[in-house]
Formats: structure tokens, sequence, C-alpha cells
């Protein structure tokens, strides 16, 4: 008689834990300049490898090879998007500790991930839609927003344009692309496709860019917004950053063991890629093949940006409890500062100098800002908008019972 | 109405034809409005409320979706950032929950989250209620659970007249608005005699529709029937079902007609319970949690000292919408005509509505 095993339930683990090193070896990697560049108008079966590669511009001596380094990109794009990257870097540091010093009661760091929202933002034009989640600060320090405005958000005081509603990082500022975040992961990963059907509805020419992590492709809105953005071909880039963690959850556990994020796309017939998203250069490059693709009809691209979380989920979270401490270290894609400040070294276009010129300017910079932003008030002092805005903007008009709510409230 | 002024060309409709015509107008009126959902385009809908719609005005402008509901509100949502006014369907209020987390969480916060910057202008339409054999997934009353989120309006019309009116100032609204259609109301009002014969709108008074544009104004109830007796808190189907209880029972019931159930008309509630000092409360969801909750607690607040008697809800009672058991558990006339009766007797001992049986433990 044939003997049947049981069953067993498999629950699928990190190679690290703490203590012990991670063996990245899972992550699918390709050498630099491997990989090919399709035609624009490509079909997503004929690139269907490259949904289980990598693409990747700068080798390991910061070189650019292959068919995705432009040999005529303007030096000056990369010199601002690696001030923009260290801009971010430093902006995260300072808020993180204001966050320690009760300043702030939440913040969200984005370390080793500068590179993915610089280099697609500045890849986008003017009047695009970013849809991003809470850790794409970058998309609006990469665009030079006022560091004020967004510190105020963080503090809730009385300049905070979101008047205090909203947790710190959760930034809305619509002038420049950026789609108000919500705390409801996914959502804006469909709400990004609707913008870009309405862009086409009205034979517009914007294209809207949708960002979410691995972590939240488990949620139902990332298939959603898959189906429809194949469907009605709509004039989106869909970012997956796939930074191996969901808060303590590796990315096996979002489902991406023994594959990859972007044959997702394959799956619901989108033309899908995945990057080395430490690669400022196969960042901006393919980032840019994919906003041609949408603002030339051609349809939605699905794009893998392979990453590492550097830092901690939160300021509420402490990663030495399920990873090792060392792990960024020794993750093979590197910090994308250090990457892109070699090669702009290697091609003459930067120096340590510079860099620390660069940086010490961008900490006064900071610095500066967040003096400024203080002096409006921080949670800690408590100076935050009038307590009657609180039933304001729930309805355009205030309807009775919130105008007697607020009577009750005495304000 | 009372209120209803000289308004043009006027044709008989169904509830079907008057929603379609509020549609049809409003996407002529307005080169942003968009309508999609599952069904609704080439094929017009499963209940035929965008037939013609886009052979009219192009498949840019009304077309059918995949089916998630999720997809299509978090979608519209995404229009409203750009600039559109979408007006979605949900096939059923019954499969509305995929979507819960799009409503809740993103339509009715976005404005507020956003201090304005961004707004979410869109109109959900769902075919509700039950009266129809529609069993569990066809017949539900989800009313309570929009009414519970703040930055929702949720609307009811009761017939073809308030249907296109209701619909089109939904529309227009800058809120989010859930815009629920009793579906057993669709070809003809229902008084719950599900065994006489079903009287067609062209027979109604309420019937005949104006051909152009008008609005029905939110957060305006009707009073559907004057009464002295007690006031009638309802809408939707029971809105008939009460005026034929009140026939029926002999109660001059005063039948309050709230067509908007979020926020509402609270000044013409509370002027008809001072009135009548009864208060009944009536709608097919169930009970417990139920919208009829809040209608209590506003009328026992507002109006305490005006009550002669305790406010009475009838209400489907607490378990999932049953299939065979349809007329034992829709509000019937006779249940309705008891509760009435009841209250006149103000009574002010613990009522047991409909429930013939003296109250005792089995066993």
């Amino acid at each position: 008689m044939r003997q049947t095993p049981a069953l067993r339930l498999h629950v699928p683990e990190p190679s690290g834990r703490p203590g012990h090193a991670t063996d990245f070896s899972y992550l699918r990697l390709a050498p630099a300049g491997e990989l090919r560049k399709p035609p624009l108008d490509t079909s997503f079966h004929d690139i269907q490898d490259m949904a289980f590669s990598l693409i990747r511009v700068l080798d390991d001596d910061g070189n650019a090879v292959g068919p995705w380094a432009d040999p005529a990109i303007d030096p000056e794009l990369l010199r601002r998007g690696l001030r923009a990257m260290i801009k971010t870097r430093i902006y995260d540091a300072r808020m993180q500790i204001a966050q320690r010093q009760k300043k702030i009661s939440f913040y969200m760091l984005s370390l080793g991930e500068e590179a993915i929202g610089t280099g697609q933002v500045l890849a986008l034009e003017k009047g695009d839609m970013c849809f991003p989640s809470y850790r794409q600060q970058n998309l609006l320090i990469a665009q030079d927003v006022p560091l004020v405005d967004m510190m105020c958000q963080l503090f809730s005081n009385d300049r905070d344009r979101l008047k205090g509603r909203q947790l710190p990082v959760m930034y809305s500022m619509r002038e420049y692309g950026f789609f108000s975040i919500s705390g409801n992961l996914a959502t804006q990963f469909v709400q990004a496709v609707g913008w870009a059907m309405a862009s086409a509805i009205k034979g517009d020419t914007k294209i809207a860019s949708a960002w979410i992590g691995d972590g939240a492709t488990a949620a139902a809105d990332f298939q959603t917004a898959l189906t429809f953005a194949h469907v009605y071909q709509a004039p989106v880039i869909l970012n997956v950053i796939n930074n191996q963690w969901a808060i303590s959850s590796f990315q096996g556990i979002a489902g991406g063991e023994s594959t990859t994020f972007a044959a997702r796309g394959v799956g619901s017939g989108i033309a899908s890629l995945r990057v080395d998203g430490n690669d400022f250069l196969a960042v901006h490059a393919v980032s840019k093949w994919a906003a041609e693709r949408a603002r030339s009809n051609l349809g939605p691209t699905l794009i893998e940006w392979v990453s590492y979380r550097a830092g901690p989920h939160s300021t509420s979270d402490d990663p030495s409890k399920y990873r090792p401490s060392d792990d960024w270290a020794r993750f093979p894609l590197g910090d994308p500062i250090e990457r892109l400040k070699r090669h702009l070294i290697n091609i003459g276009a930067w120096s340590d100098e510079e860099h620390q010129a660069t940086q010490k300017k961008l900490e006064a910079e900071v610095i500066a800002a967040q003096k400024e932003a203080e002096s409006y008030g921080t949670l800690a002092t408590g100076q935050t908008s009038s307590v009657s805005t609180m039933f304001e903007d729930v309805y355009k008009d205030m309807p009775w019972h919130l105008r007697r709510q607020r009577q009750q409230l005495g304000v | 109405m009372a209120t209803r002024k000289e308004q043009g060309a006027m044709a008989p409709m169904t509830m079907i034809q008057a929603l379609r015509s509020a549609m049809d107008i409003m996407l002529g009126r307005d080169d942003d409005l968009v309508i999609f959902g599952q069904d609704v385009g080439y094929f017009g809908g499963v209940f035929r409320c965008t037939e013609g719609l886009q052979a009219k005005h192009g498949r840019h402008r009304v077309f059918d979706t995949p089916i998630s509901e999720g997809g299509i509100v978090g979608a519209a949502v995404g229009m409203c950032a750009y600039g559109l006014r979408p007006v979605v369907e949900i096939q059923f209020a019954d499969y509305f929950y995929p979507a819960t987390d799009q409503i809740v969480s993103e339509a009715a916060r976005l404005r507020y989250r956003t201090a304005g910057e961004f707004i979410a202008p869109l109109t959900i339409r769902m075919p509700c209620g039950g009266g129809i054999y529609g069993g569990q997934t066809h017949s539900q009353s989800p009313e309570a659970l929009f009414i519970h989120v703040s930055g929702l309006r949720t609307v009811m019309p009761s017939n073809p007249y308030d249907a296109k009116g209701l619909l089109i100032a939904s529309i227009e609204n800058d809120d989010p608005v859930i815009f629920l259609e009793p579906k057993r109301l669709y070809n003809g009002p229902f008084d719950g005699h599900h065994d006489q014969p079903v009287v067609p709108w062209s027979k109604h008074p309420l019937g005949k529709v104006p051909t152009g544009y008008y609005t029905v104004p939110l957060e305006s109830a009707s009073v559907f029937r004057p009464g002295s007796d007690l006031t009638v808190l309802t809408y939707g189907t029971m809105v008939y079902v009460s005026e034929v209880a009140a026939r029926e029972s002999g109660v001059d019931a005063e039948i309050i007609d709230l067509r908007s159930l979020w926020p509402l008309d609270i000044d013409t509630i509370l002027a008809s319970v001072k009135k009548t000092g009864r208060c009944v409360i009536l709608h097919e969801a169930t009970l417990t949690g139920g919208f009829g909750g809040e209608l209590t607690a506003l009328v026992q607040e507002h109006c305490f000292y005006h009550l002669e008697a305790p406010i009475e809800r009838i209400a489907g009672w607490d378990t999932p919408y049953p299939h065979a058991h349809e007329w034992a558990y829709f509000p019937s006339p006779a249940r309705v005509a008891r509760a009435f009766r009841k209250v006149m007797d103000e009574t002010s001992s613990p009522v047991f509505q409909g429930v013939d049986l003296p109250l005792r433990k089995e066993g």
C-alpha cells in the first residue's frame, strides 16, 4: 500500500536572522550592462525574461555600461540626482532625531532607497502625478520642494497645510504632482491607474506614476491596479519597490520566494522590468523608457526596483529583533549614493571635496529649514492649527451635525 | 411633492428610466462626467439603467469594467484626483464590500486629509433592498455601514421623480455620495402586499417626471403623507409599506421620506415629531446597529419632552436575508400597522414588535 506523507505547511523564512548573516543569493542578480534595451513598443511577451533578471548600468567600478547607459546624459542631471539623494538622507537623519526629541510623533526613513524616487521623478514632466507610498519623500526633495513645507507637516504646526490632520510623513502636494498619502496600503496603486485613465479619457498628455512596496503587493488593490492598467492600457508606471522587508516580514512572505514581483506584471499582460534600484543611472534610464512608453500611448509598464530597506521600518521599529544588524553592509547592490558618487568622480563630474562641501551645505540648509519650521511650532510646543478646523473639510459645506458638535466642543 | 414647481415637459418614467435620464442629462452638461461599472457599457446595465448611454456618449464616457468593486471605486477616486466626476455602479449593494477600503479610507477622507487639496466628487450607485426573492446577496440594505462613515453622503430615492432629481443633485455635489436605489421600486411602487398585482409607475402620480434638468436638493426630507397621529421616519420601499399600513390601521400617520439618509434633514423630522408626539422608525435593514438606532437617538435627544410614547423601531430581523422566508422577513404592512396601533396605545411597557406570542423562556 502506498504511504502518503503527512502534508506540511510551508512558511517562508529569511536566510538571515539576528546573529546569522543573510544569504543574498536569492536575489537573481545580473551583471551590469547585460540586459538589452527593448524598443518602446515592445510586447510584454518579448521581454518576459527581463522580469526574472536585473537591469543594471553601473558596474562595480562605477562605470556606466550596456545598452541602458546613455552616453549623452547630462552630467548636471546626475549631479542634481546625487544632491537630491544626499539631501534626502540628511533630511531623514535630522527628522529621525527630531522624533527622538519628541518634536515629531513619528517618522519613516528612506535610507538606502534614495535613488528610486529621485531617478524617476527627474524622468517625469511637470503635470504628471505620482501616487506615492510613505517612503517616497525623495519625489518631493528631488523637485526642490521647500523643506519647511514638508517639515511643518511633520511638526503638525500651524503652518501645516494639512492642518494637523495627518500622521507625519503623509504629505500631500498637488502642485508637485504628489498625491495625498494614505495610511491604507496599496489603495493609491489603483487610484494612479484611474488618474491615468482620466488623462487618457480627456486626451491629455500627462501620465501617472504609481508606487507600492513589496509587502503591499499582497493587497488586493495591487492586482486590481494591474488588471485595470492592462485592460485600459492606462498611461501609468507601476513601481514596486522591493526593499526585501515589510516591517519584520521578509519579502518571501509577500510572495517573492522563488519568483519576482516583476513577474506579476507579465502574468497581467504588462511589460515588466526588474531593475537595480540602487543604480541611479538604471533608475533614470528605465523610468524614462517607461514614461515615454506611457506618453506614446503604448501602455503601462511595471518595474520592480530591487533595493534594500537599510533603516528601521519606522521610528516605532527595531530591526535588530528580526534581521542581522550588518545586513545592509552585505547587500550586494550597495549604497545608491556611494555608487553614483563613484561614477561621477570617474567621469570627472564630481570629487570627494565637492561631495564633502555639498554635504555640508545641504546639512546647513536642512538645519536652517528645521529651525524655521520649528519657529511655527512643533508637537511638543502644541502650536497647532485651531481646534475648530478639526470639523472642516469633512464635507465641502459643514452639515448641521458637525456645526453642533463644534459648538459642543466650545470652539 | 408640495414644493414641486412647473418644470417644463413631463413624461411617464419608471425609476430606471428616470435614473437613466439623470445620467444622460449630466453626461451632456458636464464633459468631466464618466460612467462605468460592471455591464454598464454596451449592455446598458443588468437593470437597464444605463441603456443607450454608451451608444450616445461614446466608450470614453460610458464603459464596462472588470468585476472588481475595489478597482471600480479606486479608479474613480484616482479620476477625481485628476478632476473628473465619475458616476460608478456597484451591481448590487450586497457586493460593495470589496470596495470598502476605497470608500471608507479613501473617497470619504480625501478632502479632509488633504485639507481640500484633493476631493472625491464621485457618486456610487448601488441597487439595494429586498422583496424580490433575492436571497442573501441580492437583497441587503447596507446603509448603516455608510452612515457611520464621516465624509460620505448617503441618499435613497423612493420614486422616479426623486430618483432623477436626487441623482442629479448627488452627481453635482462635491462630496462622495452613496446613491442607494431600491430595486424593488425600479418598475413600480411596492407596498408589501406581494400577493397583489404590482402597479407600474405609469399609474402612479410620482411616475411623471420632467424630461429636462432639475434637482431635488440633498438634506431635504419630504412629507410623503401628512398626518397628525404619529410620525413615521422611513425611506425607500418602506415609504409605501407605511402608507398602506396607515390606511389599513386607521392611524393618521405622517410619513416622512428622508431621501437623504445622512446628513439628513433634521428640521423636518423634529417639526413632525414635536407635532405628533409619537414616532415610528421603519427600515428594511437589520435592526441592531441599523440606521433606526441613530434616528431613535436623535428623536429622543431633541423631542424628549414632546414624546407621548416610546419610539418604535420596525426593521428587518437580525438575520441574513433569507430566500424562502422573504415575507416573514420583509417588514409587512400588517407588522407596521400593529406597531402603529401599539404606539397609539401609549404603552410604555416593553414592546416586542410583530411577535404575537408572550415572551417566555423555552423549556
